[in-house]
């Protein structure tokens, strides 16, 4: 039954998709069979999953197939479960925005093969969590990353669109190769790939192969650094449904296979969990780094997107840090938080990318510094966005503070241990370093991103011509907004979501336990929270209460006597930035230009700041320029002379003939 | 009774927070050879603004208005989280630090995107040296309190202020008078008095937290002067249960003895402020980082 409505939603998501693709007129019909069959089979796979929550029984079907090692083997635990919530609710969301979103490309884009693909992403992204079989996993992951590569590479009569889709698609197969290599060692010597088959690796480096393995190829789809450096181009690149998509639940699914194959090779040695903990905290700290010297909008949220992968990972690191040292609490805050912070960052991030799309749709621009004063012209985007901000920054009594809350209260678990080991307790401070960084910079961050988009003076004429989102791309934004400020109320809520997740993955009694703990704690904070929300309408009804029957004035900002300020005496997003980024220039190395004309009276002056990826520049582009390089040296083989080729066959024939005739 | 005392903790800090902005002005002008202003003269001042009627900028929204009076809850919020010295807070729970400087960050976030609603670049100015300024903060504070904590073994802000000096000793040692002095830099920086900012200009000189409220006026200022003072209380408070070494056992006892000890870090601020100039903004974070360094220190000594 369950397994049945999981294949009914995966094949309307396929025929839908298809369907799309040949109702590709001018009109809506591609728009409405797409989002239509994309919300019908989200509600199928949430029923599916939500039974098995909810009773408890995993489900699974085993069918045959006739490749070698392969099986058609679906299952669905309460880990998949969660993801298949998290992958629904994005991919529903995304497909009511993209209805009006694209209608901007009606007539002039191919939109039917657009719905086909993000039908066939949703469908690939479902697979890979309920995959149970090696060949049908690899399969899985490889539809996910294409049909992605296509919806990135939608405009692609721009150059720099083509550049992010060419580097999306080779760090997506670097990463491939790696699952590859992974698979065939997890398989060893057996005749099939089922994961329930997989016998744990023989001694400690084998397994510590595996996990490298692991961490590397679910870490180049996640966006470890510095493997990250596809999404900060990606991202931007691709419609905004399809980022919020790419950015919300499809880097999770490299989380999701790195905790589904780490729970597959047996007892962690402590130095999985410290691995898992600097790569954390150096994405998260690296990468809202990156994110603050931005000046577009959604590549900004593409580096926020490696710092909560960053955020996540820490959470995994304390994970298995715990269940090493044998410390289930740390372990399952650890594990819980990150989940958690899986569907809250799905959330808040697509809902950020809704907004930013939204802005950009609005204002035909997502340079931050020519945007300004869009509350007054699109309120409601700006509440939504302004709500997924805060919760981005984990503010409380938002959702990203709970889950932020439980890694940090796993973290300070370590530091505050009874029997306190030097070394565990440093990786509890790492976590808690790397976490209050994170916070203070993500804070400043999107202080400056709803500060100067939609605050102030509005900053070039597109910006002041805006105008509101159409009703689907409100109702998105609305929803997501509302469940932000829902899951940060109810935390206990939030965490019974996952325990059986957890519980799953930990194995034991103690985690009922510790779950009903955090649950404790939640409640103090709803709490907490609920009493700010009520202690804020008391002083709001207050001043309205003094203020009410006296002189309001209206007027210009006053700032000191300005008589005539003008939109561009503002600040500016690179201006608000600046001292955050000066402090940290030994590591993002900003790149500034000051043009003057000399002379008595200069009258003309210039200032612009840029900061690449300096891993894009320092790492890999020396290394593809000599790959490159040794591919120049072989192209004297291959220049397309065909006589040349059939001097090949000829001589590979004369080759063989000899070896056979000695 | 313990929690009796945990209410009443709370009502005395709504009650003499702003009696903490007299001390200090107080104690300034004595050094100054100065009457100075009466004592409670941040409370004329309060019903003075609560009195006025308001001037809103054309460029502001409802961000504006909503800054100051989330800002006020979020800190209100903070100070039942607090122990009063021995005395467990309002609402403790374990972890309830960490509730504590989020929903500090909470209020310091709704004052900048408030300060940025104004669309000048004067405010936008003070508030990108707040973010600044916070980002090292914050993580010494946090620091600070993970240090407190590894001594005590425990992790709840009441759990670790009682357990502090349970044994009249502290488990900590020098470990503690580090953090208080790592603690007392974040004081000045959070609080925005000398060497970080000067509270006492109110118009060009002042660079960071006077800047960011330059447009608010009447009943919002009120807000945000209250919330100062109160936040004040707050990181005092820290301070004081750290350094005060008393438990008598007895809940009003102590109570008294934290709120004297609370009037006495603002005295000290006031000395503090008396003595030292304000620093150039570009060492403000080689200040902060100084505190950071003492943490480490700290840390360190914890961690042997």
């Amino acid at each position: 039954m369950t397994m049945g409505l999981m294949l009914a939603s995966l094949a309307i998501l396929f025929s839908g998709g298809i369907a799309a693709a040949f109702a590709n007129g001018p009109g809506k019909a591609a728009s409405r069979i797409g989002a239509a069959s994309c919300v019908a089979g989200a509600v199928l796979a949430v029923i599916a999953a939500g039974t098995v929550l909810w009773s408890g029984n995993d489900s699974s079907i085993r069918m045959a197939w006739q490749v070698p090692f392969a099986s058609f083997y679906i299952a669905i635990d309460p880990l998949s479960a969660f993801f298949i919530i998290t992958i629904s609710l994005v991919c529903a969301l995304a497909a009511i925005y993209g209805t009006a979103y694209l209608d901007a490309w009606r007539g002039k884009k191919s939109l039917g093969a657009a719905w086909c693909f993000f039908n066939l992403l949703f469908a690939s992204m479902l697979l890979v969590v309920v995959s149970r079989n090696g060949i049908l996993f690899l399969v899985a992951w490889e539809a996910m990353s294409l049909s992605s590569f296509f919806l990135v590479m939608f405009e692609h009569e721009k150059p720099e669109v083509r550049e992010a889709g060419w580097v999306y698609l080779i760090a997506a197969h670097v990463g491939q190769a790696c699952l590859m290599f992974l698979f065939v060692l997890l398989g060893g010597q057996n005749a099939s790939l089922d994961f329930d088959k997989f016998a744990l690796p023989m001694g400690g480096a084998a397994a510590g192969t595996m996990f490298i393995l692991a961490v590397a190829g679910f870490g180049a789809k996640a966006g470890f650094l510095p493997l990250h450096v596809w999404l900060p181009d990606a991202h931007p690149a691709a419609p905004s449904h399809v980022s919020a998509v790419m950015s919300g639940v499809m880097i999770k699914m490299g989380i999701y296979g790195l905790i589904r194959i780490v729970s597959l090779l047996g007892m962690p040695p402590q130095w999985w969990g410290w691995t898992l903990l600097v790569i954390g905290a150096v994405s998260g700290v690296m990468g809202v780094l990156f994110a603050l010297a931005q000046h577009d909008i959604k590549r900004l949220l593409a580096y926020h997107s490696v710092e909560n992968i960053g955020i996540i990972t820490i959470g995994l690191g304390l994970w298995l840090l715990g269940v090493s040292i044998n410390n289930p609490a740390v372990a399952a805050l650890g594990l819980m938080g990150g989940l958690l912070h899986v569907l809250n960052h799905a959330i808040f991030k697509s809902l950020l990318f809704f907004g930013a799309g939204a802005v950009a749709h609005a204002a035909g621009t997502r340079d931050m510094d020519l945007l300004g004063g869009l509350m007054k012209r699109m309120p409601h985007t700006a509440l939504a966005f302004g709500i997924g901000a805060a919760a981005i920054c984990g503010l409380p009594p938002l959702n990203g503070f709970v889950s932020e809350f439980l890694i940090y209260i796993g973290a300070f678990g370590l530091v505050a241990r009874a029997d306190a080991l030097a070394s565990p307790m440093a990786g509890g401070l790492i976590a808690l370093t790397a976490l209050g960084l994170i916070g203070g910079l993500a804070a400043a961050c999107f202080a400056k991103v709803f500060g100067i988009v939609f605050l102030g003076e509005p900053r070039s004429g597109a910006s002041a011509r805006a105008h509101e989102a159409p009703k689907p791309m409100i109702f998105a934004m609305t929803f997501l907004a509302a469940l932000c400020i829902i899951l940060g109320l109810a935390g206990p809520l939030a965490v019974k979501l996952i325990t059986p997740a957890a519980v799953q993955l930990l194995g034991d009694g103690k985690v009922q336990e510790i779950s009903a703990m955090a649950c404790a704690i939640l409640l103090k904070i709803s709490i907490a929270g609920g009493a700010l929300i009520i202690i804020s309408g008391l002083f709001w009804g207050l001043r309205r209460l003094l203020l009410s029957g006296r002189v309001n004035a209206a007027g210009p900002t006053w700032d000191c006597g300005y008589s005539a300020p003008t939109s561009r005496m503002q600040y500016t997003a690179s201006s608000f930035a600046w001292p955050v980024i000066n402090m940290f220039r030994w590591v993002v190395r900003p790149r500034l230009h000051v043009g003057m004309r000399k002379g008595l009276f200069p009258h003309y002056a210039e200032l612009s700041s840029h900061t690449d990826d300096i891993f894009r520049q320092g790492l890999f582009a020396p290394i593809f320029r000599s790959i490159s390089r040794m591919a120049q040296r072989v192209h004297v083989l291959q220049e397309g002379r065909n006589q040349l080729y059939v001097l090949y066959i000829a001589i590979t024939i004369l080759v063989l003939l000899l070896v056979k005739v000695r | 009774m313990n929690i009796i005392a945990s209410i009443i903790h709370v009502l005395l800090a709504l009650i003499l927070s702003p009696l903490l902005v007299g001390i200090i002005n107080r104690t300034k002008a004595k050094f100054a050879g100065r009457k100075g202003q009466p004592l409670l003269q941040a409370y004329y001042d309060l019903i003075k603004l609560l009195k006025k009627g308001s001037v809103y900028s054309t460029t502001s929204t409802w961000v504006f208005r909503l800054g100051p009076v989330a800002a006020l809850s979020a800190v209100i919020i903070s100070i039942m989280i607090i122990p009063s010295g021995g005395i467990g807070g309002m609402l403790a729970f374990p972890g309830d630090f960490i509730l504590m400087a989020y929903i500090l960050g909470m209020a310091r976030f709704v004052t900048v995107i408030a300060a940025m609603d104004t669309g000048s670049a004067f405010e936008g100015m003070g508030a990108s040296r707040e973010v600044q300024f916070a980002i090292i903060a914050e993580v010494v504070l946090l620091l600070g309190l993970a240090v407190l904590a590894a001594g005590t073994r425990e992790i709840s802000l009441s759990g670790i202020y009682s357990g502090l000096w349970d044994n009249s000793a502290s488990p900590l040692g020098p470990a503690a008078f580090l953090v208080f002095f790592a603690f007392l830099i974040v004081l000045l920086a959070e609080n925005a008095r000398i060497p970080v900012d000067d509270p006492n200009t109110h118009l060009e000189l002042t660079m960071i937290h006077e800047v960011m409220v330059l447009d608010h006026g009447g009943v919002d200022l009120a807000f945000i002067q209250y919330g100062a003072s109160l936040k004040l209380w707050l990181f005092s408070a820290l301070l004081v249960g750290i350094a005060m070494p008393l438990r008598t056992g007895d809940p009003l006892t102590d109570m008294a003895v934290n709120v004297i000890g609370i009037f006495a870090v603002a005295v000290l601020v006031g000395i503090i402020e008396s003595g030292m100039a304000r620093l150039r903004l570009l060492h403000v974070p080689q200040m902060l980082i100084v505190a950071l360094s003492v943490t480490v220190a700290a840390l360190l000594w914890t961690l042997r």
